[in-house]
């Protein structure tokens, strides 16, 4: 059998609920087969901090709510031949760009202030902590993304179709059924 | 025997004044549109319906079939630019399919899925458009109005009352209720009204009755929209 060269894969969750990585591995056996085709690099699932130049996919659960954020999904860029959007919030911001009608200040009062049951309470300055944005955005509007998976979470076989397809060559498509915004 | 016009190299008879968009669904063709509907008048402003008649663009809902015409639909570039149009109406409003209850009841949502909109493409604009809470027995979610004008057709031309327009040009036009307030509190609309039932998009919702059909077996889930369309709309 001839040794076919792997391809590298990237995944991380930005402001997502890491539902689409659980929905990822709900293609459950059909893992073993993806990792005849592949390696996985930076990921949740390996806990590699930093994604190798060169790698082939890079997978961007969530949009961006904060400046870090934006660091690690522009060395995702920097560094995948390949990015694909994976679910709703790396599509159009989903459920956290909801605060997007909102101003910061207002919200920051809310959650550190005047909210029910706070005692003590200081919005969070940390110099460690990254600066939050004024709004959610979706990836696209940062970085350039070669294709998007809808879904929220989309489904472990809707995954399954746009990376077979993806390994195959082809350009993915998803028909009727696995064609999901919700 | 009815005369016929051919859509796509497919000859579709048509009774005088059928528009093209009537014949061909009455054929069992589908042509996307979201501002139209069966029972009432065409607006002809989503221009979802476009197609070619003889090598120009028309929207099929308003142009009346006529004998030998020649119309493209089904081909990449007037899909492409349906796909691009509806693309346009998820970054102009704020459509977040997870959170809403007309999820798989959608007509704009559908409609993107047969059209195969994996990406909203464009920059969103995320408008700040607050919800209309104010009466007892619906709610009015103007974030995911695209402004079709069915409502203001079925309150105006149905129930007699009025209580919707669309106010402002261009990319300010918007929604509102005919209410000193601007409250639909402050109107007659009931949850009778046919105005209460038109809504494509999940706009005008019933109180307390969310999600009591589960996601996945919602009308477009079970079937693409093409087929419920040719199906017969509701």
């Amino acid at each position: 059998m001839s040794e076919k060269k792997k391809l590298r894969v990237a995944t991380t969750s930005l402001a997502g609920c890491f539902g689409c990585h659980m929905s990822f591995l709900d293609i459950d056996e059909r893992l073993f087969t993806l990792l005849e085709h592949v390696d996985f690099d930076r990921s949740p699932l390996t806990d590699i901090k930093t994604v190798t130049p060169g790698t082939d996919i890079g997978i961007i659960e969530g949009g961006l709510c904060n400046a870090e954020n934006v660091h690690v999904l522009r060395e995702f860029r920097a560094n995948c031949k390949v990015l694909i959007a994976l679910g709703a919030c790396a599509i159009n911001g989903g459920l956290p760009a909801q605060r997007n009608s909102l101003s910061l200040p207002a919200i920051f009062d809310e959650v550190y202030h005047s909210g029910f049951g706070l005692t003590n309470s200081l919005i969070p300055n940390d110099p460690e902590l990254p600066l939050v944005l004024d709004q959610v955005h979706p990836i696209h509007e940062v970085v350039k993304v070669d294709y998007f998976v809808p879904g929220c979470p989309p489904s472990g076989d809707a995954i399954w179709k746009v990376l077979t397809d993806l390994l195959a060559g082809k350009e993915p498509t998803l028909q009727h059924g696995l064609m999901h915004y919700d | 025997m009815n005369p016929t016009f051919t859509l796509d190299g497919r000859a579709i008879p048509f009774l005088p004044g059928q528009t093209i968009l009537q014949a061909a669904t009455a054929a069992g063709v589908f042509i996307p549109h979201l501002c139209y509907h069966p029972e009432f008048k065409p607006h002809g402003s989503c221009k979802l319906c476009t197609v070619k008649v003889n090598g120009r663009h028309t929207a099929s809902c308003t142009m009346q079939a006529a004998p030998g015409m020649s119309v493209e639909s089904e081909t990449e570039e007037i899909n492409g630019e349906r796909r691009a149009l509806t693309q346009m109406l998820f970054v102009e409003g704020n459509h977040y399919c997870p959170s809403c209850e007309k999820s798989g009841d959608c007509q704009l949502q559908a409609t993107a899925y047969h059209l195969g909109m994996m990406s909203p493409h464009y920059d969103h604009f995320f408008p700040n458009r607050p919800v209309d809470a104010s009466h007892p027995e619906v709610l009015l979610d103007f974030n995911r109005c695209i402004l079709c004008s069915l409502c203001v057709r079925a309150s105006r031309d149905v129930d007699g009352k009025n209580v919707f327009a669309l106010s402002g040009r261009g990319i300010d036009t918007h929604l509102i209720v005919n209410a000193a307030s601007g409250k639909l509190a402050d109107t007659d609309f009931t949850l009778a009204d046919k105005a209460a039932q038109v809504c494509p998009v999940g706009v005008i919702l019933k109180k307390r009755k969310g999600f009591a059909v589960p996601i996945g077996e919602r009308t477009y889930d079970k079937a693409p929209i093409a087929s419920v369309a040719v199906a017969g709309e509701k």
